[in-house]
């Protein structure tokens, strides 16, 4: 009985708000203020969703830190070790930042890729094999990128025009991968020769390591490209609504092969640096990073149905999963304890995403009505 | 309303089951049932008919629990009642059977008979007890030789309509609702359906039947209620003898206001634009031509499942067609390729807005340059500015409300999304617009808004292919008519030349079974 009373008169209302009306008010009336309101109105919406989210992240970063500082005051006595501290977080962050990168670019897209880890193995020992590295540096990294794009592109293949689930494409992919990747390395550690790679994990500039430029650079070029570009307007569209997507007019197939592609791309170059960090490769190294890459993407709010995420956000979840592992190293704590505190967060996150997600959605319907 | 009252006065039998008086349900602008009178008795089959919009679709929620009227009374067997949720309707012996069949496809022919109330024992679901009543339920259908433990994906859609009866009288069903069930079924199996539902009626069951076939109604019905807007036009009339100009002409002549601005003179240029052969798709529809001129609004009229919107969708090349050929301004378009259609200059506004054509939680300028950003950007970079910029002169050329491009789509009302998809091709070159039930779930005073646009941008020369199940629009908007019916066109004629009752008797009439009273 109490709806009645609301519609009913916004029924009998209807008419009265006919065109010629409500326009003359708010169009012609005082146009100013409420297009300004309009603007603020706006940057608090979804975008203004996003940053809310980042800061959260934010938040527990410090609160990471500052636990890290309550356990082992005497660490964070001296600036100089703080700063060396922090930059050993950056570099423990760095390979698995640049796979969470593309990571985040095919589950925006609304897919997910379960053989990243298996990618950057199959990259790393084949560009490590002694007739890739009889061509020098260069030809390292152009084996490495080639390979992991072309593994990637079929991934891609198989998902957009095979029509396979892409958890099953990449998972097939996952185990393929990883058995190529022993088959070449005949299951044996293949040292890398060359002075040049193995430099970047141990170079730094300006006291920086290299490996923490190239995650930034990474992390740059893919802000721009889902931020700014229509590649990544794409991605957002296709994973947001594919049918509506593919009613657009935006070829869906080809988009989701590309984003495929890309995510190899990424693991290509996390390759490089996880082959450099070890100066070697072998079959079974960057194991479960596809878990470590999906996770830190779902703390870092990337919706795993797709349509929504941010680059920042999933950094955040990086460096915050890279912070966890810290503070354990430094208080002297096993890794088994810190694989379950990681679990809870990831559960955590999840939760507090979809709480949130209801609020919002609770209080957009009450508005409507 | 004075119908209605004297359709109730003629019944006062005891043998009622259910009785509605006076239903309201009203939704955020929109007064679905405005008063609705009903009365159905044990044992007969009650026919329910009325246009799209009518309200039959809430009515038939009302019943079966899924909403709550906001006023009047529902009555059944003998005392007044309000169902909590659907499994209070079922359990008080009202089933639904609707179109789209609720089956969990996986399980057994059983196991969704028996669907959340599973004989058991000591925590344990009897198997072979729930087979065995299967059966016998299915033998009461005349079906006993469907096998209880087979998957329900492997039988045909007959056979699912039969386990969801099935599943109706398992929970000792007295009232059986029925939603569209011929619309699924192919010529025999309707007279098998027909067949189960008189032995049903036999046993004391009482069914409403929904259908937009005359035919049908006539052949298995006892009485028909009319419903127009929500209203009750007439009740208690007998299905078999009341003439079809009688029953037309209660559904027609709807008070829903639909202002249409008024018709312009006929455009000089007729050159073709669209020009569709022969296009047929198997199961969908057979051997469809159609042409449309610059500045024409051509309307595809027909009931749902007559294969319209199939039939855009193909034009588009969001499908594939089995045969005939789809040329835009003297180009042949390739087959299954939406990107070609865009880029020829095609644009469609789609049946499910939410789920077909919009990105929810993306601000209305991205929804409106969905298929433009890629020409708004330079090297591949695009510009929120150029492209707010683009979706204002176009939000305010729809008269958008609220005017904020920055918004979330999904906070607009449904009437103000579908300017956001129809505004998305005002930005391209888009010289030719398919529009799938443009009005849908739109208030009226937004559709006055929506048919202006239509209209301005046929008089700007875009040439506008419309698909309504709401005959008066199409008669309205288009310049010529097409009638469909189970996927051929059967008519084609100027609107000026054609009313709503001639429209709504060709797309009813005797679809399946010949020979009715006129």
């Amino acid at each position: 009985m109490t709806l009645s009373d609301g519609t009913g008169t916004a029924a009998a209302g209807l008419p009265a708000q006919s065109p010629p009306v409500d326009p003359a008010q708010t169009a012609a009336g005082h146009p100013r203020p409420d297009d300004l309101k309009g603007r603020r109105a706006s940057r608090g919406g979804e975008a203004g969703e996003s940053v809310k989210r980042n800061l959260v992240l934010v938040a527990v970063l410090v609160a990471l830190i500052a636990i890290g500082a309550v356990t082992q005051p005497q660490l964070y006595s001296n600036s100089t070790w703080v700063w060396n501290n922090i930059l050993s977080i950056l570099q423990l962050a760095s390979v698995i930042g640049v796979v969470t990168v593309g990571m985040t670019f095919v589950i925006i897209g609304g897919g997910i890729d379960l053989s990243v880890g298996a990618i950057v193995a199959l990259a790393g020992v084949w560009a490590t094999t002694v007739a890739t590295q009889s061509y020098g540096a260069g030809g390292m990294v152009f084996t490495a990128i080639t390979v992991a794009v072309a593994v990637g592109l079929i991934n891609g293949l198989l998902i957009s025009y095979g029509k396979l689930v892409p958890f099953i494409a990449t998972l097939a992919m996952l185990v393929a991968a990883r058995g190529l990747a022993a088959e070449i390395s005949d299951k044996q550690t293949q040292m890398s020769e060359s002075s040049l790679i193995n430099g970047i994990a141990a170079d730094k500039l300006l006291g920086i390591p290299l490996l923490v430029y190239i995650l930034a650079v990474v992390a740059a070029v893919g802000w721009v490209l889902l931020n700014r570009t229509t590649f990544g307007r794409r991605t957002v569209a296709v994973g947001g609504n594919v049918e509506a997507a593919r009613l657009a007019g935006i070829n869906v197939k080809r988009h989701t092969m590309l984003l495929y592609g890309l995510s190899g791309l990424c693991c290509g170059i996390a390759a490089i640096m996880l082959t450099s960090q070890g100066t070697s490769a072998q079959a079974a190294m960057a194991n479960l990073y596809e878990l470590d890459a999906i996770a830190a993407a779902i703390i870092g709010g990337t919706l795993l149905s797709g349509g929504r995420g941010t680059i920042v956000g999933s950094l955040l979840g990086v460096i915050i999963f890279a912070t966890i592992t810290n503070l354990f190293a430094i208080n002297g704590l096993s890794t088994e304890a810190q694989n379950m505190v990681k679990g809870g967060i990831i559960i955590a996150a999840v939760l507090v995403q979809q709480f949130r997600f209801k609020a919002v959605s609770q209080f957009l319907s009450r508005n409507k009505t | 309303m004075t119908a209605p009252e004297a359709g109730v006065a003629t019944t006062g039998h005891d043998d009622v089951v259910l009785r509605l008086t006076d239903v309201v349900k009203t939704f955020p602008g929109v007064r679905a049932l405005d008063g609705v009178q009903l009365e159905v008795r044990a044992g007969e089959v009650h026919c329910l008919l009325g246009q799209n919009g009518a309200g039959k679709s809430t009515l038939i929620k009302v019943l079966s629990g899924v909403h709550r009227p906001d006023s009047g009374t529902v009555e059944w067997l003998g005392g007044p009642i309000t169902f909590a949720n659907p499994q209070a309707a079922m359990k008080a012996g009202i089933a639904t059977i609707y179109q789209e069949l609720d089956l969990v496809e996986d399980l057994s022919v059983a196991e969704n008979v028996f669907l959340g109330h599973e004989p058991r024992r000591a925590g344990f679901v009897r198997r072979k007890y729930m087979a065995a009543r299967t059966t016998e339920i299915l033998d009461r259908l005349g079906h006993g030789e469907i096998p209880p433990r087979r998957a329900v994906h492997r039988l045909q859609a007959a056979g699912k309509q039969i386990v969801s009866m099935a599943r109706a009288l398992s929970h000792e069903a007295r009232l059986l609702i029925m939603d569209e069930p011929s619309a699924v079924l192919a010529h025999d199996e309707v007279e098998n359906l027909f067949r189960i539902i008189r032995e049903l009626t036999a046993q004391g069951i009482a069914v409403v039947y929904i259908s937009h076939r005359l035919e049908e109604i006539r052949t298995i019905g006892d009485r028909v209620t009319v419903l127009k807007d929500g209203r009750t036009t007439a009740a208690d009339l007998p299905a078999a003898q009341t003439p079809t100009s009688e029953l037309v002409s209660r559904m027609t002549g709807r008070s829903i206001e639909y202002v249409f601005p008024p018709r312009p003179d006929e455009p000089a240029d007729r050159a073709e634009l669209l020009a569709v052969e022969g296009l047929s798709r198997a199961g969908e529809f057979t051997d469809v031509s159609l042409s449309v001129a610059p500045g024409e609004i051509v309307g595809i009229a027909g009931l749902v499942g007559s294969g319209r919107s199939e039939l855009l969708e193909t034009i588009y090349g969001a499908r594939r067609a089995d045969a005939g050929t789809v040329t835009v301004a003297g180009r042949r378009l390739a087959g299954g390729d939406v990107g070609a259609a865009v880029r020829a200059g095609m644009g469609m506004a789609p049946e499910e807005r939410k789920s077909q054509a919009l990105l929810l939680g993306e601000p209305i300028y991205r929804n409106m340059t969905l298929s433009t950003f890629s020409q708004l950007a330079r090297l591949g970079f695009t510009s929120s500015r150029r492209e707010r910029e683009a979706a204002d002169r176009v939000a305010q050329s729809l008269d958008l409300r609220p005017g904020d491009v920055g918004r979330p789509v999904r906070t607009l009302s449904g009437g103000n999304q579908q300017k956001v998809v129809v505004g998305r091709w005002l930005l391209g070159d888009t010289r030719l617009l398919l529009l799938d039930e443009p009005t849908r779930g739109v208030d009226v005073g937004a559709r006055a808004e929506l048919y202006r646009v239509i209209r301005r941008l046929a008089a700007d020369g875009v040439g506008v292919l419309l698909v309504s199940s709401e005959v008066p629009e199409v008669l309205g908007l288009a310049d010529r008519v097409l009638v469909m019916r189970e996927g051929r066109v059967i008519r084609t004629a100027p609107a000026t030349e054609l009313d709503e009752d001639t429209v709504l008797d060709l797309v009813m009439a005797g679809s399946l079974m010949e020979g009715a009273p006129v």
